[in-house]
Protein backbone atom coordinates (compact mmCIF):
# COMPACT_ATOMS: atom_id res chain seq x y z
CA UNK A 1 0.00 0.00 0.00
CA UNK A 2 1.58 3.14 -0.87
CA UNK A 3 1.57 5.67 1.77
CA UNK A 4 -1.32 7.50 2.49
CA UNK A 5 -1.48 11.30 2.87
CA UNK A 6 -3.30 12.40 6.62
CA UNK A 7 -6.48 13.48 5.15
CA UNK A 8 -7.02 16.31 7.94
CA UNK A 9 -5.49 19.51 6.82
CA UNK A 10 -3.92 21.36 9.45
CA UNK A 11 -7.26 23.09 11.03
CA UNK A 12 -10.03 22.46 12.82
CA UNK A 13 -12.03 22.17 10.22
CA UNK A 14 -11.96 18.15 9.84
CA UNK A 15 -15.12 16.71 8.48
CA UNK A 16 -15.77 13.32 10.21
CA UNK A 17 -16.02 11.64 6.64
CA UNK A 18 -12.07 12.94 6.51
CA UNK A 19 -11.70 11.37 9.35
CA UNK A 20 -13.10 7.55 8.76
CA UNK A 21 -10.97 7.48 5.61
CA UNK A 22 -9.48 3.92 5.44
CA UNK A 23 -6.13 3.19 4.14
CA UNK A 24 -7.42 1.33 1.12
CA UNK A 25 -8.40 4.97 -0.75
CA UNK A 26 -4.87 5.81 -1.12
CA UNK A 27 -4.05 2.60 -2.84
CA UNK A 28 -5.20 4.07 -5.67
CA UNK A 29 -5.45 7.59 -7.05
CA UNK A 30 -5.83 8.06 -10.46
CA UNK A 31 -7.14 11.26 -10.54
CA UNK A 32 -6.17 12.82 -7.59
CA UNK A 33 -9.41 12.86 -5.95
CA UNK A 34 -9.58 11.15 -2.64
CA UNK A 35 -13.25 10.01 -2.49
CA UNK A 36 -12.69 10.63 0.90
CA UNK A 37 -16.85 10.22 1.79
CA UNK A 38 -16.80 6.70 0.63
CA UNK A 39 -15.37 4.47 2.75
CA UNK A 40 -18.24 5.73 4.63
CA UNK A 41 -20.74 2.94 3.83
CA UNK A 42 -18.42 0.50 5.08
CA UNK A 43 -18.46 1.10 8.47
CA UNK A 44 -22.40 0.07 8.87
CA UNK A 45 -23.15 2.43 12.38
CA UNK A 46 -20.16 4.63 11.99
CA UNK A 47 -21.80 5.51 8.37
CA UNK A 48 -24.38 7.19 10.69
CA UNK A 49 -22.10 10.18 11.45
CA UNK A 50 -21.67 13.41 9.95
CA UNK A 51 -20.00 15.89 11.70
CA UNK A 52 -21.35 18.97 9.60
CA UNK A 53 -25.20 18.62 9.74
CA UNK A 54 -25.07 17.82 13.01
CA UNK A 55 -26.23 20.33 15.74
CA UNK A 56 -24.01 21.74 17.39
CA UNK A 57 -24.11 20.49 20.65
CA UNK A 58 -23.58 16.65 19.06
CA UNK A 59 -20.73 17.85 17.56
CA UNK A 60 -19.65 19.06 20.79
CA UNK A 61 -20.64 15.88 22.24
CA UNK A 62 -18.55 14.03 20.31
CA UNK A 63 -15.59 15.53 20.71
CA UNK A 64 -15.79 16.74 24.37
CA UNK A 65 -17.06 13.41 25.54
CA UNK A 66 -13.96 11.79 27.29
CA UNK A 67 -13.94 8.86 24.92
CA UNK A 68 -11.29 7.29 25.90
CA UNK A 69 -12.67 5.55 28.88
CA UNK A 70 -16.18 5.16 27.58
CA UNK A 71 -16.78 3.57 24.23
CA UNK A 72 -19.98 2.79 25.10
CA UNK A 73 -21.12 5.82 25.59
CA UNK A 74 -23.89 7.17 23.20
CA UNK A 75 -23.62 11.02 22.44
CA UNK A 76 -26.69 12.82 22.47
CA UNK A 77 -28.33 12.80 19.47
CA UNK A 78 -26.29 10.86 17.79
CA UNK A 79 -26.58 6.94 16.63
CA UNK A 80 -24.71 4.85 18.65
CA UNK A 81 -21.57 3.36 17.58
CA UNK A 82 -20.51 -0.27 18.26
CA UNK A 83 -17.43 -1.85 17.24
CA UNK A 84 -15.52 0.33 15.24
CA UNK A 85 -15.99 3.05 17.97
CA UNK A 86 -12.63 3.48 19.06
CA UNK A 87 -11.71 4.38 16.17
CA UNK A 88 -14.84 6.78 14.91
CA UNK A 89 -14.08 8.08 18.27
CA UNK A 90 -10.54 9.16 18.30
CA UNK A 91 -10.64 10.74 15.05
CA UNK A 92 -13.43 13.03 15.90
CA UNK A 93 -11.96 14.47 18.78
CA UNK A 94 -10.34 16.19 16.06
CA UNK A 95 -13.67 17.71 14.73
CA UNK A 96 -13.75 20.15 17.22
CA UNK A 97 -11.21 20.00 19.33
CA UNK A 98 -10.50 23.12 21.46
CA UNK A 99 -10.25 22.45 25.39
CA UNK A 100 -7.10 24.20 25.74
CA UNK A 101 -4.93 22.50 23.62
CA UNK A 102 -2.92 23.99 20.85
CA UNK A 103 -4.22 23.61 17.17
CA UNK A 104 -1.18 22.12 15.96
CA UNK A 105 -0.68 19.81 18.55
CA UNK A 106 -4.00 18.53 18.30
CA UNK A 107 -3.47 17.85 14.90
CA UNK A 108 -0.46 16.35 14.64
CA UNK A 109 -1.92 14.29 17.26
CA UNK A 110 -4.93 13.40 14.98
CA UNK A 111 -2.05 12.36 12.48
CA UNK A 112 -0.49 10.47 14.40
CA UNK A 113 -3.92 8.22 15.85
CA UNK A 114 -4.55 8.28 12.34
CA UNK A 115 -1.88 6.41 10.65
CA UNK A 116 -2.61 4.09 14.05
CA UNK A 117 -5.72 3.46 13.24
CA UNK A 118 -5.39 2.62 9.53
CA UNK A 119 -2.44 0.16 10.43
CA UNK A 120 -4.60 -1.77 12.50
CA UNK A 121 -7.56 -1.48 9.99
CA UNK A 122 -5.22 -2.58 7.13
CA UNK A 123 -4.64 -6.00 8.27
CA UNK A 124 -8.45 -6.28 9.10
CA UNK A 125 -9.00 -5.18 5.71
CA UNK A 126 -7.00 -6.89 3.13
CA UNK A 127 -7.47 -10.48 5.12
CA UNK A 128 -11.06 -9.89 4.85
CA UNK A 129 -12.46 -7.45 2.39
CA UNK A 130 -10.98 -4.78 0.77
CA UNK A 131 -12.19 -1.31 -0.36
CA UNK A 132 -10.20 -0.29 -3.11
CA UNK A 133 -11.97 3.10 -4.00
CA UNK A 134 -13.84 2.47 -6.82
CA UNK A 135 -14.18 -1.31 -6.07
CA UNK A 136 -16.58 0.27 -3.67
CA UNK A 137 -16.43 -3.08 -1.49
CA UNK A 138 -19.33 -2.21 0.99
CA UNK A 139 -20.79 -4.03 3.83
CA UNK A 140 -23.47 -6.42 3.08
CA UNK A 141 -25.49 -6.20 -0.63
CA UNK A 142 -24.85 -2.06 -1.24
CA UNK A 143 -23.73 -3.54 -4.17
CA UNK A 144 -26.18 -2.47 -6.47
CA UNK A 145 -26.51 1.06 -4.79
CA UNK A 146 -24.09 2.49 -7.00
CA UNK A 147 -25.90 1.76 -10.54
CA UNK A 148 -26.88 -0.29 -13.22
CA UNK A 149 -23.35 -0.03 -14.35
CA UNK A 150 -21.61 -1.10 -11.76
CA UNK A 151 -21.12 -4.34 -12.65
CA UNK A 152 -20.64 -3.51 -15.97
CA UNK A 153 -17.65 -1.37 -14.59
CA UNK A 154 -16.05 -4.14 -13.13
CA UNK A 155 -15.84 -6.42 -15.91
CA UNK A 156 -14.65 -3.80 -18.05
CA UNK A 157 -12.43 -2.37 -15.31
CA UNK A 158 -8.51 -3.84 -14.50
CA UNK A 159 -7.28 -6.83 -15.51
CA UNK A 160 -7.27 -5.08 -18.83
CA UNK A 161 -3.76 -5.62 -19.43
CA UNK A 162 -2.66 -8.74 -17.56
CA UNK A 163 -4.57 -11.25 -17.85
CA UNK A 164 -8.55 -11.93 -18.82
CA UNK A 165 -9.87 -13.72 -16.41
CA UNK A 166 -12.01 -11.38 -14.79
CA UNK A 167 -14.11 -12.76 -12.05
CA UNK A 168 -16.62 -10.38 -11.14
CA UNK A 169 -18.58 -12.72 -8.89
CA UNK A 170 -15.74 -13.60 -6.08
CA UNK A 171 -15.19 -9.55 -5.22
CA UNK A 172 -12.98 -10.22 -2.68
CA UNK A 173 -10.17 -11.64 -5.25
CA UNK A 174 -11.39 -9.49 -7.80
CA UNK A 175 -10.52 -6.16 -5.54
CA UNK A 176 -7.03 -8.06 -4.67
CA UNK A 177 -6.22 -8.41 -8.48
CA UNK A 178 -7.01 -5.13 -9.11
CA UNK A 179 -4.90 -3.69 -7.01
CA UNK A 180 -2.03 -5.58 -8.70
CA UNK A 181 -3.75 -4.71 -11.77
CA UNK A 182 -3.47 -0.93 -11.10
CA UNK A 183 -0.04 -0.86 -9.89
CA UNK A 184 1.17 -2.01 -12.98
CA UNK A 185 -1.10 0.16 -15.05
CA UNK A 186 0.12 3.29 -13.14
CA UNK A 187 3.94 1.61 -13.21
CA UNK A 188 3.82 3.03 -17.04
CA UNK A 189 2.11 1.36 -19.54
CA UNK A 190 0.58 -1.64 -20.57
CA UNK A 191 3.02 -4.54 -20.08
CA UNK A 192 0.82 -6.75 -21.48
CA UNK A 193 1.07 -9.80 -23.28
CA UNK A 194 -0.11 -10.15 -26.94
CA UNK A 195 1.09 -7.60 -29.24
CA UNK A 196 -2.10 -8.14 -31.71
CA UNK A 197 -4.18 -7.50 -28.52
CA UNK A 198 -3.09 -3.61 -28.76
CA UNK A 199 -4.89 -1.77 -29.80
CA UNK A 200 -8.30 -3.74 -28.34
CA UNK A 201 -6.38 -2.68 -25.14
CA UNK A 202 -5.86 0.84 -25.08
CA UNK A 203 -9.74 1.15 -26.04
CA UNK A 204 -10.40 -1.08 -23.57
CA UNK A 205 -8.48 0.79 -20.90
CA UNK A 206 -10.00 4.31 -21.85
CA UNK A 207 -13.28 2.63 -22.05
CA UNK A 208 -12.67 1.09 -18.54
CA UNK A 209 -11.17 4.67 -17.10
CA UNK A 210 -13.95 6.55 -17.95
CA UNK A 211 -16.56 4.26 -16.83
CA UNK A 212 -14.47 4.12 -13.82
CA UNK A 213 -14.98 7.74 -13.40
CA UNK A 214 -18.22 7.97 -13.78
CA UNK A 215 -18.68 5.14 -11.37
CA UNK A 216 -16.78 7.32 -8.92
CA UNK A 217 -18.97 10.17 -9.62
CA UNK A 218 -22.06 8.37 -9.22
CA UNK A 219 -20.97 6.91 -5.96
CA UNK A 220 -19.73 10.20 -4.66
CA UNK A 221 -23.03 12.04 -5.45
CA UNK A 222 -25.20 8.83 -4.09
CA UNK A 223 -22.94 8.84 -1.10
CA UNK A 224 -23.26 13.40 -0.95
CA UNK A 225 -26.92 12.36 -1.33
CA UNK A 226 -27.20 10.17 2.06
CA UNK A 227 -24.73 12.36 4.27
CA UNK A 228 -26.89 15.37 3.03
CA UNK A 229 -30.32 13.08 4.37
CA UNK A 230 -28.56 12.55 7.58
CA UNK A 231 -28.17 15.90 8.44
CA UNK A 232 -31.63 16.52 7.38
CA UNK A 233 -32.69 13.71 9.40
CA UNK A 234 -30.28 14.72 12.75
CA UNK A 235 -31.79 18.23 12.04
CA UNK A 236 -35.18 17.16 12.01
CA UNK A 237 -34.80 15.10 15.28
CA UNK A 238 -33.37 17.91 16.69
CA UNK A 239 -36.48 20.19 16.20
CA UNK A 240 -38.79 17.20 16.90
CA UNK A 241 -36.89 16.39 20.35
CA UNK A 242 -37.19 20.34 21.21
CA UNK A 243 -40.35 20.44 20.22
CA UNK A 244 -41.66 17.75 22.04
CA UNK A 245 -40.33 19.88 25.38
CA UNK A 246 -42.07 23.02 24.15
CA UNK A 247 -45.28 21.27 23.47
CA UNK A 248 -45.57 20.26 27.18
CA UNK A 249 -44.70 24.05 27.96
CA UNK A 250 -46.84 25.43 26.14
CA UNK A 251 -49.83 22.71 26.36
CA UNK A 252 -50.21 23.33 30.12
CA UNK A 253 -50.64 27.50 29.36
CA UNK A 254 -53.39 29.12 28.40
CA UNK A 255 -55.43 27.19 26.75
CA UNK A 256 -55.13 29.39 23.36
CA UNK A 257 -56.06 28.29 20.00
CA UNK A 258 -54.10 26.01 17.77
CA UNK A 259 -52.78 28.47 16.10
CA UNK A 260 -51.16 30.67 18.48
CA UNK A 261 -49.39 27.20 19.51
CA UNK A 262 -47.82 26.90 16.28
CA UNK A 263 -46.69 30.39 15.98
CA UNK A 264 -44.93 30.19 19.41
CA UNK A 265 -43.24 26.70 18.91
CA UNK A 266 -42.14 28.03 15.21
CA UNK A 267 -40.37 30.83 17.00
CA UNK A 268 -38.58 29.14 19.55
CA UNK A 269 -37.80 26.40 16.44
CA UNK A 270 -36.30 29.37 15.14
CA UNK A 271 -34.77 30.19 17.69
CA UNK A 272 -32.97 27.29 18.35
CA UNK A 273 -32.19 26.91 15.22
CA UNK A 274 -31.06 30.15 14.41
CA UNK A 275 -29.03 29.36 18.13
CA UNK A 276 -27.01 26.31 16.88
CA UNK A 277 -26.18 28.30 13.89
CA UNK A 278 -24.49 30.59 16.08
CA UNK A 279 -23.12 28.35 18.39
CA UNK A 280 -21.16 26.73 15.22
CA UNK A 281 -19.63 29.90 14.03
CA UNK A 282 -18.86 30.91 17.45
CA UNK A 283 -16.84 27.63 18.00
CA UNK A 284 -14.92 28.30 14.67
CA UNK A 285 -14.05 31.36 15.33
CA UNK A 286 -12.89 30.85 19.39
CA UNK A 287 -10.93 28.14 17.62
CA UNK A 288 -8.93 30.78 15.38
CA UNK A 289 -8.54 32.80 18.13
CA UNK A 290 -6.80 29.84 20.00
CA UNK A 291 -4.52 29.54 16.93
CA UNK A 292 -4.04 33.06 16.88
CA UNK A 293 -2.80 32.84 20.67
CA UNK A 294 -0.88 29.45 20.82
CA UNK A 295 1.02 30.86 17.62
CA UNK A 296 2.03 33.97 19.02
CA UNK A 297 0.70 36.45 16.39
CA UNK A 298 1.03 40.11 17.01
CA UNK A 299 -1.54 41.99 18.29
CA UNK A 300 -2.93 43.67 15.58
CA UNK A 301 -4.02 39.95 14.47
CA UNK A 302 -4.92 39.04 17.67
CA UNK A 303 -7.07 42.19 17.61
CA UNK A 304 -8.63 41.68 14.34
CA UNK A 305 -9.95 38.05 16.20
CA UNK A 306 -10.83 39.05 19.50
CA UNK A 307 -13.11 41.96 17.50
CA UNK A 308 -14.89 39.16 15.39
CA UNK A 309 -15.54 36.97 18.48
CA UNK A 310 -17.12 40.23 19.59
CA UNK A 311 -18.86 40.92 16.75
CA UNK A 312 -20.62 37.50 17.02
CA UNK A 313 -21.68 37.80 20.35
CA UNK A 314 -23.19 40.92 19.52
CA UNK A 315 -24.93 38.53 16.58
CA UNK A 316 -26.34 36.32 19.85
CA UNK A 317 -27.43 39.54 21.41
CA UNK A 318 -29.78 40.15 18.58
CA UNK A 319 -31.03 36.85 18.28
CA UNK A 320 -31.97 36.96 21.60
CA UNK A 321 -34.06 40.02 21.33
CA UNK A 322 -36.06 38.53 18.47
CA UNK A 323 -36.43 35.07 20.37
CA UNK A 324 -37.45 37.58 23.80
CA UNK A 325 -39.50 39.14 21.45
CA UNK A 326 -41.83 36.66 20.11
CA UNK A 327 -41.22 34.30 22.98
CA UNK A 328 -40.47 35.15 26.37
CA UNK A 329 -40.91 31.92 28.25
CA UNK A 330 -38.96 30.12 25.94
CA UNK A 331 -36.04 31.96 26.64
CA UNK A 332 -37.02 32.01 29.83
CA UNK A 333 -37.00 28.17 30.30
CA UNK A 334 -33.37 27.86 28.95
CA UNK A 335 -34.18 24.73 26.40
CA UNK A 336 -32.48 25.75 23.98
CA UNK A 337 -29.36 25.79 25.97
CA UNK A 338 -28.04 22.24 27.14
CA UNK A 339 -29.53 21.09 30.79
CA UNK A 340 -25.94 21.89 33.05
CA UNK A 341 -26.16 25.64 31.03
CA UNK A 342 -29.64 25.85 32.37
CA UNK A 343 -28.72 25.16 35.76
CA UNK A 344 -26.82 28.23 36.10
CA UNK A 345 -28.60 30.30 34.28
CA UNK A 346 -30.16 33.18 35.39
CA UNK A 347 -32.70 35.70 33.64
CA UNK A 348 -32.48 33.43 30.38
CA UNK A 349 -28.51 33.53 29.96
CA UNK A 350 -25.57 33.24 31.42
CA UNK A 351 -24.94 34.91 34.84
CA UNK A 352 -21.61 37.69 34.39
CA UNK A 353 -20.92 38.21 37.59
CA UNK A 354 -20.29 34.26 38.31
CA UNK A 355 -17.82 34.70 34.34
CA UNK A 356 -16.31 36.99 35.92
CA UNK A 357 -14.89 35.27 39.00
CA UNK A 358 -13.81 32.24 37.02
CA UNK A 359 -11.88 34.84 34.69
CA UNK A 360 -10.31 35.96 37.95
CA UNK A 361 -7.98 32.78 38.31
CA UNK A 362 -7.12 32.51 34.64
CA UNK A 363 -5.98 36.04 33.84
CA UNK A 364 -2.88 36.62 36.33
CA UNK A 365 -0.74 37.94 36.39
CA UNK A 366 -2.42 41.21 35.76
CA UNK A 367 -1.22 44.64 37.30
CA UNK A 368 -3.00 46.09 39.82
CA UNK A 369 -4.82 48.52 37.52
CA UNK A 370 -6.26 45.80 35.29
CA UNK A 371 -6.94 43.95 38.83
CA UNK A 372 -8.91 46.71 40.05
CA UNK A 373 -10.60 47.33 36.86
CA UNK A 374 -12.02 43.56 37.12
CA UNK A 375 -12.82 43.82 40.82
CA UNK A 376 -14.62 46.86 39.92
CA UNK A 377 -16.69 45.41 37.11
CA UNK A 378 -17.61 42.24 38.79
CA UNK A 379 -19.30 44.38 41.56
CA UNK A 380 -21.06 46.63 39.17
CA UNK A 381 -22.64 43.43 37.67
CA UNK A 382 -23.38 41.82 40.82
CA UNK A 383 -25.37 44.71 41.72
CA UNK A 384 -26.89 45.12 38.69
CA UNK A 385 -27.75 41.39 38.43
CA UNK A 386 -29.10 41.71 41.93
CA UNK A 387 -31.02 44.97 41.33
CA UNK A 388 -33.24 43.21 38.61
CA UNK A 389 -33.59 39.63 40.53
CA UNK A 390 -35.07 42.17 42.98
CA UNK A 391 -37.32 43.82 40.62
CA UNK A 392 -37.66 40.48 38.50
CA UNK A 393 -39.18 38.87 42.00
CA UNK A 394 -41.62 42.31 42.39
CA UNK A 395 -42.98 41.06 39.11
CA UNK A 396 -43.78 38.15 39.80
CA UNK A 397 -45.33 38.91 43.46
CA UNK A 398 -47.19 41.37 41.29
CA UNK A 399 -48.96 38.80 39.15
CA UNK A 400 -49.14 36.09 41.38
CA UNK A 401 -51.38 39.33 43.07
CA UNK A 402 -53.46 40.24 39.43
CA UNK A 403 -54.36 36.25 39.46
CA UNK A 404 -55.07 35.71 42.41
CA UNK A 405 -57.31 38.51 43.28
CA UNK A 406 -61.18 38.39 43.10
CA UNK A 407 -60.60 34.38 43.18
CA UNK A 408 -64.10 33.67 44.90
CA UNK A 409 -65.01 30.82 42.96
CA UNK A 410 -68.73 31.84 42.66
CA UNK A 411 -70.95 32.86 39.43
CA UNK A 412 -71.57 35.92 38.40
CA UNK A 413 -71.55 38.22 35.16
CA UNK A 414 -69.60 40.89 37.32
CA UNK A 415 -67.21 38.12 37.11
CA UNK A 416 -66.50 37.85 34.12
CA UNK A 417 -65.79 41.45 33.53
CA UNK A 418 -63.37 41.34 36.59
CA UNK A 419 -61.75 37.77 35.07
CA UNK A 420 -61.41 40.08 31.67
CA UNK A 421 -59.66 42.41 33.74
CA UNK A 422 -57.34 40.84 35.31
CA UNK A 423 -56.35 38.67 32.85
CA UNK A 424 -55.56 42.09 30.60
CA UNK A 425 -53.42 43.39 34.05
CA UNK A 426 -51.56 39.78 33.86
CA UNK A 427 -50.79 40.44 29.80
CA UNK A 428 -49.37 43.57 30.90
CA UNK A 429 -46.98 42.08 33.48
CA UNK A 430 -45.67 39.40 30.81
CA UNK A 431 -44.99 42.14 28.52
CA UNK A 432 -42.62 43.74 31.34
CA UNK A 433 -41.47 40.12 31.58
CA UNK A 434 -39.83 40.27 28.10
CA UNK A 435 -38.19 43.54 29.49
CA UNK A 436 -36.43 42.46 32.31
CA UNK A 437 -34.72 39.14 30.04
CA UNK A 438 -34.01 41.82 27.78
CA UNK A 439 -32.28 43.77 30.63
CA UNK A 440 -30.59 41.07 31.74
CA UNK A 441 -29.08 40.27 28.08
CA UNK A 442 -28.09 43.91 27.81
CA UNK A 443 -26.14 43.26 31.02
CA UNK A 444 -24.06 40.47 29.44
CA UNK A 445 -23.13 42.32 26.74
CA UNK A 446 -22.34 45.26 28.25
CA UNK A 447 -20.17 42.95 30.89
CA UNK A 448 -18.17 41.38 28.30
CA UNK A 449 -17.86 44.83 25.80
CA UNK A 450 -16.20 46.08 29.00
CA UNK A 451 -14.44 43.52 29.81
CA UNK A 452 -12.27 43.49 26.60
CA UNK A 453 -12.33 47.39 27.02
CA UNK A 454 -10.10 47.29 30.17
CA UNK A 455 -8.03 44.35 29.29
CA UNK A 456 -5.00 44.13 27.04
CA UNK A 457 -5.44 42.14 23.31
CA UNK A 458 -4.05 39.03 25.09
CA UNK A 459 -5.32 39.15 28.06
CA UNK A 460 -9.14 39.80 26.38
CA UNK A 461 -8.11 36.89 23.86
CA UNK A 462 -7.48 34.40 26.46
CA UNK A 463 -10.33 35.50 29.04
CA UNK A 464 -12.57 34.99 25.52
CA UNK A 465 -11.12 31.73 25.24
CA UNK A 466 -11.97 30.80 29.61
CA UNK A 467 -14.99 31.80 28.99
CA UNK A 468 -16.01 29.70 25.87
CA UNK A 469 -14.18 26.38 27.44
CA UNK A 470 -15.89 26.62 30.22
CA UNK A 471 -19.64 27.30 28.13
CA UNK A 472 -17.93 24.21 26.29
CA UNK A 473 -17.42 21.78 29.32
CA UNK A 474 -20.71 22.36 30.94
CA UNK A 475 -22.20 21.78 27.62
CA UNK A 476 -20.16 18.32 27.75
CA UNK A 477 -21.07 18.08 30.90
CA UNK A 478 -24.73 17.76 29.66
CA UNK A 479 -23.67 15.47 27.28
CA UNK A 480 -22.02 12.86 29.49
CA UNK A 481 -24.62 12.68 32.02
CA UNK A 482 -27.59 12.56 29.62
CA UNK A 483 -25.55 9.25 28.20
CA UNK A 484 -24.76 7.74 31.21
CA UNK A 485 -25.90 4.08 31.39
CA UNK A 486 -28.88 3.89 33.46
CA UNK A 487 -29.67 1.13 35.34
CA UNK B 1 -46.19 78.91 42.58
CA UNK B 2 -48.30 78.93 39.17
CA UNK B 3 -48.01 74.95 39.19
CA UNK B 4 -50.69 74.97 36.24
CA UNK B 5 -48.85 77.06 33.65
CA UNK B 6 -45.40 75.77 33.73
CA UNK B 7 -44.36 73.48 30.72
CA UNK B 8 -44.30 70.08 31.53
CA UNK B 9 -40.69 69.92 30.28
CA UNK B 10 -39.70 72.93 32.66
CA UNK B 11 -41.27 71.28 35.68
CA UNK B 12 -39.13 68.57 34.97
CA UNK B 13 -36.19 70.30 35.01
CA UNK B 14 -37.01 71.52 38.50
CA UNK B 15 -38.04 68.75 39.36
CA UNK B 16 -34.50 66.63 38.66
CA UNK B 17 -32.65 69.14 40.37
CA UNK B 18 -34.11 68.80 43.70
CA UNK B 19 -31.55 66.09 44.84
CA UNK B 20 -28.44 64.40 44.00
CA UNK B 21 -30.07 61.97 42.33
CA UNK B 22 -33.49 62.03 41.17
CA UNK B 23 -35.86 59.34 39.91
CA UNK B 24 -39.28 59.46 38.27
CA UNK B 25 -41.43 56.31 39.16
CA UNK B 26 -44.34 54.89 39.67
CA UNK B 27 -45.65 52.57 42.69
CA UNK B 28 -46.35 49.47 40.28
CA UNK B 29 -43.83 49.42 38.53
CA UNK B 30 -41.40 46.52 38.76
CA UNK B 31 -38.41 47.86 36.91
CA UNK B 32 -38.54 51.21 38.95
CA UNK B 33 -38.05 48.62 42.09
CA UNK B 34 -34.87 47.64 40.59
CA UNK B 35 -33.62 50.88 39.23
CA UNK B 36 -34.32 52.01 43.30
CA UNK B 37 -32.91 48.65 44.82
CA UNK B 38 -29.49 49.70 42.32
CA UNK B 39 -28.87 52.69 43.71
CA UNK B 40 -29.33 51.59 47.44
CA UNK B 41 -27.23 48.70 47.16
CA UNK B 42 -24.31 51.38 46.25
CA UNK B 43 -25.04 53.09 49.31
CA UNK B 44 -26.94 56.17 47.73
CA UNK B 45 -30.20 58.00 48.76
CA UNK B 46 -32.33 58.82 45.48
CA UNK B 47 -34.74 61.29 45.40
CA UNK B 48 -37.87 59.30 44.46
CA UNK B 49 -41.15 60.82 42.33
CA UNK B 50 -44.17 58.43 42.43
CA UNK B 51 -46.22 59.79 39.52
CA UNK B 52 -48.74 57.87 40.00
CA UNK B 53 -49.46 59.12 42.78
CA UNK B 54 -49.08 62.60 42.02
CA UNK B 55 -52.26 64.97 40.59
CA UNK B 56 -50.07 65.78 37.83
CA UNK B 57 -48.09 62.77 37.52
CA UNK B 58 -49.74 61.54 33.83
CA UNK B 59 -49.10 64.63 32.20
CA UNK B 60 -45.18 64.26 33.47
CA UNK B 61 -45.30 60.58 32.30
CA UNK B 62 -46.18 61.69 28.97
CA UNK B 63 -43.76 64.20 28.75
CA UNK B 64 -41.03 61.65 29.76
CA UNK B 65 -42.31 59.17 26.83
CA UNK B 66 -42.11 62.01 24.58
CA UNK B 67 -38.38 63.05 25.40
CA UNK B 68 -37.11 60.01 25.41
CA UNK B 69 -39.41 58.02 23.56
CA UNK B 70 -39.25 54.81 26.07
CA UNK B 71 -42.35 52.57 26.72
CA UNK B 72 -42.63 52.25 29.59
CA UNK B 73 -41.67 56.14 30.29
CA UNK B 74 -40.59 55.30 33.71
CA UNK B 75 -38.23 54.56 35.09
CA UNK B 76 -35.99 58.04 34.32
CA UNK B 77 -32.90 58.96 36.52
CA UNK B 78 -31.41 62.53 37.21
CA UNK B 79 -28.29 61.94 39.03
CA UNK B 80 -26.56 65.94 39.53
CA UNK B 81 -29.80 67.86 37.41
CA UNK B 82 -28.28 65.64 34.35
CA UNK B 83 -30.19 63.22 32.66
CA UNK B 84 -28.98 59.70 32.42
CA UNK B 85 -31.89 58.05 31.77
CA UNK B 86 -34.05 55.05 31.93
CA UNK B 87 -32.86 51.30 33.09
CA UNK B 88 -30.42 50.68 30.28
CA UNK B 89 -28.71 53.70 30.57
CA UNK B 90 -28.16 53.65 33.82
CA UNK B 91 -27.09 49.76 34.31
CA UNK B 92 -25.22 50.85 31.02
CA UNK B 93 -23.12 53.39 32.84
CA UNK B 94 -22.65 51.38 36.28
CA UNK B 95 -20.80 49.13 33.99
CA UNK B 96 -18.48 50.64 31.72
CA UNK B 97 -17.58 52.76 34.95
CA UNK B 98 -19.11 56.37 34.16
CA UNK B 99 -22.11 56.26 36.65
CA UNK B 100 -19.73 55.65 40.19
CA UNK B 101 -18.03 59.18 39.45
CA UNK B 102 -20.97 60.92 38.22
CA UNK B 103 -22.10 59.89 41.37
CA UNK B 104 -19.26 61.50 43.38
CA UNK B 105 -19.79 64.44 41.50
CA UNK B 106 -23.12 65.17 42.12
CA UNK B 107 -22.31 64.65 45.97
CA UNK B 108 -24.51 61.37 46.28
CA UNK B 109 -21.72 58.87 47.06
CA UNK B 110 -19.07 59.54 49.44
CA UNK B 111 -15.28 57.28 49.72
Amino acid sequence: MQGFKAAPSPTFNLTNSDMFCQSPFYLRDNEGNRNVTSSYADLGELEQVTAGGLHQESVADLSRSSMYTSTMMKPNNVPHFTNALPFGVLTTSLGSGEMGSSATDVVDTGQFMFQEVVQVNNSTITSTMVDVGNCGVLGNGHFENWGDSYLADHSLSQRTDTSTDVDTNDKYQFCEGRHESLIVAESGGVQSKGICHDQKALRRLAQNREAARESRQRKKAYVQQLENSRIKLAQLEQELKRERHQGSFVGSGVSGDQSQHANINGASLAFDMEYARWLEEHQRLINELRTAVNSHLGDNELRVRVDGVMGHYDKVFQLKLIGTKSDVFHMLSGMWKTPAERCFMWLGGFRSSELLKILGNHLEPLTDQHLLGICNLQQSSQEAEDALSQGLEALQQSLSDTLSSNCHGSTGSGNVADYMGQMATAMGKIAMLEIFVHQGDLLRQQTIHQLCRILTTRQAAQALLVMSDYMSRLQALSSLWSARPKS
Amino acid sequence: MQYNSIDPVERIVRMASRGAVVIFSNNSCCMCHAVKRLFSSMGVSPTVYELDQDPKGKEIEVTLARILGNSPSVPVVFVGGKLVGSMDRVMAAHINGTLVPMLKDAGALWL
